[in-house]
């Protein structure tokens, strides 16, 4: 383990078995980091967890369709490691570091501790939807494992979804196997131009409700341009790219098929590319896609981008804005992703939860963390 | 199962009383006759009447229910439709089985959004009876789905033979209204696609009951493909089948469905549903969807991987007929074999590419138990269905079967797969669970029940191996 002591202590252990030691002996807090490039949530205080030495491919088999991987290996070498086998992650995961102003390698580890998914979550899933097991050290330094490398299974309760999207407050992850994907051989998208909130979000819901399986379904209202993803074999991608031509025939929609060009408009749409320049708070609202419109119209002053086909609404507001009162009786939620005021903000970073759901979330936290020294604060 | 606590037992009539003043006469059923409709699910092996059954008809009743049996300290057992393979519907002599049988309604179809919500009484098959005539269907299609429940589906996340590309129970679940023990009503999710902190509707599904009871859910519903036409494959090897398997997925293909059945159990299905199948070691029947062209397209890229493995047959549905005649054997498969034998079958998952060797082992087992196995199983994505033939009225036959059970899933579990795929543990596979994890793996899982029903009341003897949860359960007990 290397002890490197800058302003902190930070702890780098090199194994599973050395992070559960640490963990065990430290009186905590902790801040747990992989790459450092999802800071969401306030900064926990204490010393820093780095697990970007907990590294390297475990197994991978392309003909069983998984992946196991230690969580401190950088994100861009597993996806080469699958382009090399014509693979992926389907989820699509975002790169955060242009949005939050981060920099760093995005370690899978941060990936699952944010849940993060891009625009084929429609269709592919979340992060959460393609993990299949994990090991991870809990507050008080012990190791545990779930699920395993296998798609189906119901053996015990399932902690693997519990652990994705928990940001490090319930353990340490330090290895998971996931579900990876055959690399689509063709795709193509459809640009809609001078398509306002309601007529767009309606073309996107009649899109996804055809049955030509759209893996990416987005609107940026500040171009006023829609798009719509399909992906497969060749002679399918063709079919149905002119099915949904015709279908929206009276949109007079563009057909982009250079894979460059498809490849920089989804990943833009991924990474939030509308709202990378300015100030203010980034909210992340998750909510009913044919509520979009509605709450778009609640919310004075911002900038949006929307995907899954409405459902994720990215906004960028005035600092001290609470986007929340937008989504009054509608249902959905929203994260406050990124402040421009950390120090004074009051309002809270994760939606809050009605009393009976965070007595749970609290239950939850004291069992797996006893101590609360794992991001203490972060989500809570 | 553990030995029932004879105060509760003494007090039957009065805990009997306190649940009929909150529910309807007719909801409540404590004669002794017909509680035994309630004594049992589908793993008929195990038989207990239980004190009272309960059949709330909405959510403020499971409510009223639920408060009355955490104040009497009674434990509750939850029921979909019973149809259970690893007895997770099992009661016991001191506790009462909370039936969702009268909670049947859709409260909710949103196709624009594309979901559906549900009172959980509901069977699979009507969740997409209710959306066909839009086109529309629910992804998750266990082989019980004309009977089984969607509380129960939710309890087990259940899958079928479409996961490969669907997913199965907790990848179409958006959301559900569910009721503590102690009669708290809890929202988690909604039509809105992720949560808002931890994914508790992740821990909810496959918990088997043993965290709350879901009344209510929104599930998600999918556009039905343009088509689909399923391929039978016959080889006259295991492993080559196993190979083609592989092949087709590394070719970047994901069919919807791969079935895969050994000789025993082609020749059962013959014998029974008579679909002109090849006598041959294995048989792989592979489905592909979309328009006719597309079909075409993977289907040529199957066939031609199928072909240069050397196949017995290959046979392409010409028309609808043809298709239903693939498939037939495959679906009778199940009481195929129930005709033959009294049989036990198991559901361990294994990586796909451990399949010969484990096919192997079960063959070598198979004859040092002096029992049958025919295998039917979902290739893609390598949850076997091994299904042990005994005679259940010779003595020690099922001692004998159920060894060779557990022997075949602790092998599932070494080669690096899973006890249960998509049946759940149960009271079946409870004893197993410290094969698959360690002691701290399972104490993990057990904090989570103890936050959810911190007195064990909830479905309590199930799941864990009865000795780890002794304490939990029994706490009085356990300090004496």
């Amino acid at each position: 383990m290397t002890l490197s002591m800058t302003e902190e202590t930070r702890l780098q252990p090199t194994s599973e078995a050395e992070l559960a030691d640490a963990v065990a002996a430290d009186p905590g807090p902790l801040r747990i980091k992989g790459g450092g490039t999802r800071a969401i949530g306030r900064a926990a205080a204490g010393n820093t967890l780095d697990t970007s030495g907990i590294s390297g491919v475990t197994l991978y088999d392309p003909g069983a369709l998984t992946l196991v991987v230690k969580a401190g290996t950088p994100l861009a070498e597993v996806e080469t490691l699958l382009a090399e086998n014509r693979q992926r992650l389907a989820f699509e995961p975002m790169d955060h570091r242009p949005l939050l102003r981060t920099e760093g390698s995005p370690t899978i580890g941060g990936m699952v501790a944010t849940n993060a998914s891009g625009p084929r979550r429609i269709q592919a899933g979340a992060c959460r939807d393609c993990l299949l097991g994990v090991r991870f050290v809990d507050g008080t330094g012990r190791v545990i494992k779930n699920g395993g490398r296998v798609m189906k299974n119901v053996t015990g309760y399932d902690l693997v979804k519990l652990l994705a999207g928990s940001h490090g407050t319930l353990g340490i992850l330090t290895e998971l196997s996931l579900k990876v994907l055959p690399a689509p051989q063709a795709s193509a998208t459809l640009i809609f131009e001078g398509r306002g909130i309601r007529d767009a979000v309606a073309l996107l819901s009649q899109a996804l409700t055809s049955p030509y399986e759209i893996t990416g379904a987005a609107y940026d209202p500040q171009r006023q341009k829609a798009f719509l993803r399909i992906e497969g074999f060749a002679g399918s991608v063709t079919y149905r790219a002119g099915k949904l031509m015709e279908l929206f025939g009276s949109f007079a929609p563009v057909l982009e098929e250079d894979p460059e060009r498809i490849g920089a408009i989804w990943r833009g749409i991924r990474d939030v590319e509308a709202l990378h320049d300015d100030d203010g708070d980034i909210w992340r609202i998750s909510c009913k896609p044919g509520d979009a419109p509605a709450i778009a119209d609640r919310i004075d002053d911002a900038t949006l981008l929307m995907d899954w086909g409405g459902g994720l609404i990215w906004a960028r507001l005035p600092t001290g804005t609470d986007a929340r009162q937008a989504l009054q009786g509608l249902g959905g939620h929203a994260t406050l992703i990124r402040t421009a005021d950390p120090a004074n903000t009051t309002l809270p970073v994760f939606h809050p939860e009605p009393a009976p759901v965070a007595r749970i979330s609290a239950g939850l936290r004291s069992r797996f963390d006893p101590r609360g020294i794992l991001n203490p604060g972060l989500m809570a | 199962m553990p030995a029932p606590d004879p105060a509760i037992l003494a007090r039957k009539a009065q805990i009997v009383d306190r649940l009929r003043h909150v529910l309807p006469p007719d909801a409540v059923i404590s004669d002794e006759t017909e509680t035994r409709a309630y004594e049992c699910d589908a793993l008929t092996a195990y038989r207990c009447p239980p004190l009272a059954a309960v059949l709330p008809a909405s959510t403020a009743e499971v409510s009223a229910v639920l408060r009355v049996c955490h104040e009497e300290g009674v434990p509750v057992v939850p029921r979909g439709s019973g149809t259970s393979l690893a007895g997770g519907a099992l009661p016991t002599a001191d506790s009462v089985i909370l039936g969702v049988a009268r909670m049947a309604e859709v409260l909710e179809t949103d196709y624009q959004n594309r979901f559906i919500r549900v009172q959980t009484g509901r069977t699979n098959l009507s969740v997409t009876g209710a959306v066909e005539e839009e086109d529309f269907f629910y992804a998750p299609d266990p082989s019980s789905q004309l009977a089984c429940a969607i509380a129960g589906n939710i309890a087990m996340n259940s899958g079928g033979a479409h996961c490969l590309k669907y997913g199965v129970t907790t990848n179409n679940l958006l959301g559900v209204t569910m009721v503590t023990m102690d009669g708290t009503v809890v929202e988690l999710g909604g039509a809105h696609l992720d949560a808002p902190g931890y994914d508790l509707l992740g821990i909810i599904c496959g918990s088997e009951g043993q965290l709350g009871i879901v009344t209510e859910a929104t599930l998600r519903i999918l556009r039905k493909p343009e088509g689909a036409r399923p391929v039978l494959m016959a080889y006259d090897s295991l492993e080559v089948a196993g190979q083609v398997v592989s092949d087709i997925i590394k070719a970047g293909l994901l069919p919807v469905a791969i079935e895969f059945m050994d000789r025993p159990c082609i020749r059962a299905c013959e014998a029974f549903a008579k679909a002109g199948y090849p006598d041959c070691e294995a048989l792989l029947i592979v489905e592909v969807e979309g328009s006719e062209g597309e079909i075409a397209e993977q289907l040529d890229l199957i066939l031609n991987i199928a072909r240069s493995h050397e196949p017995v047959e290959l046979r392409e549905a010409q028309d609808a007929d043809e298709a239903g005649r693939i498939w037939l054997g495959r679906k009778s498969a199940f009481g195929a074999m129930g005709q033959l034998n009294d049989y036990m079958c198991l559901d361990g998952t294994i990586p796909v590419s451990a399949l010969p060797e484990v096919l192997g082992r079960i063959a070598e087992m198979s004859r040092e138990f002096g029992l049958e196995v025919a295998n039917v199983f979902h290739a893609g994505d390598g949850n076997m269905h091994p299904l042990i033939l005994f005679n259940a009225n010779e003595a020690g036959q099922l001692e004998l079967c159920e060894a060779f059970g557990a022997e075949i899933l602790k092998l599932c579990v070494e080669v690096g797969g899973c006890l249960t795929g998509e049946h759940g543990v149960g009271i079946e596979k409870r004893d197993l669970m410290t094969h698959q994890y360690a002691p701290a793996d399972l104490d993990a899982q057990m904090a989570v029940k103890d936050v959810f029903d911190p007195q064990w009341l909830l479905n309590p003897a199930k799941v864990f191996p009865l000795a780890a949860s002794q304490q939990r359960r029994t706490p009085l007990a356990a300090a004496e």
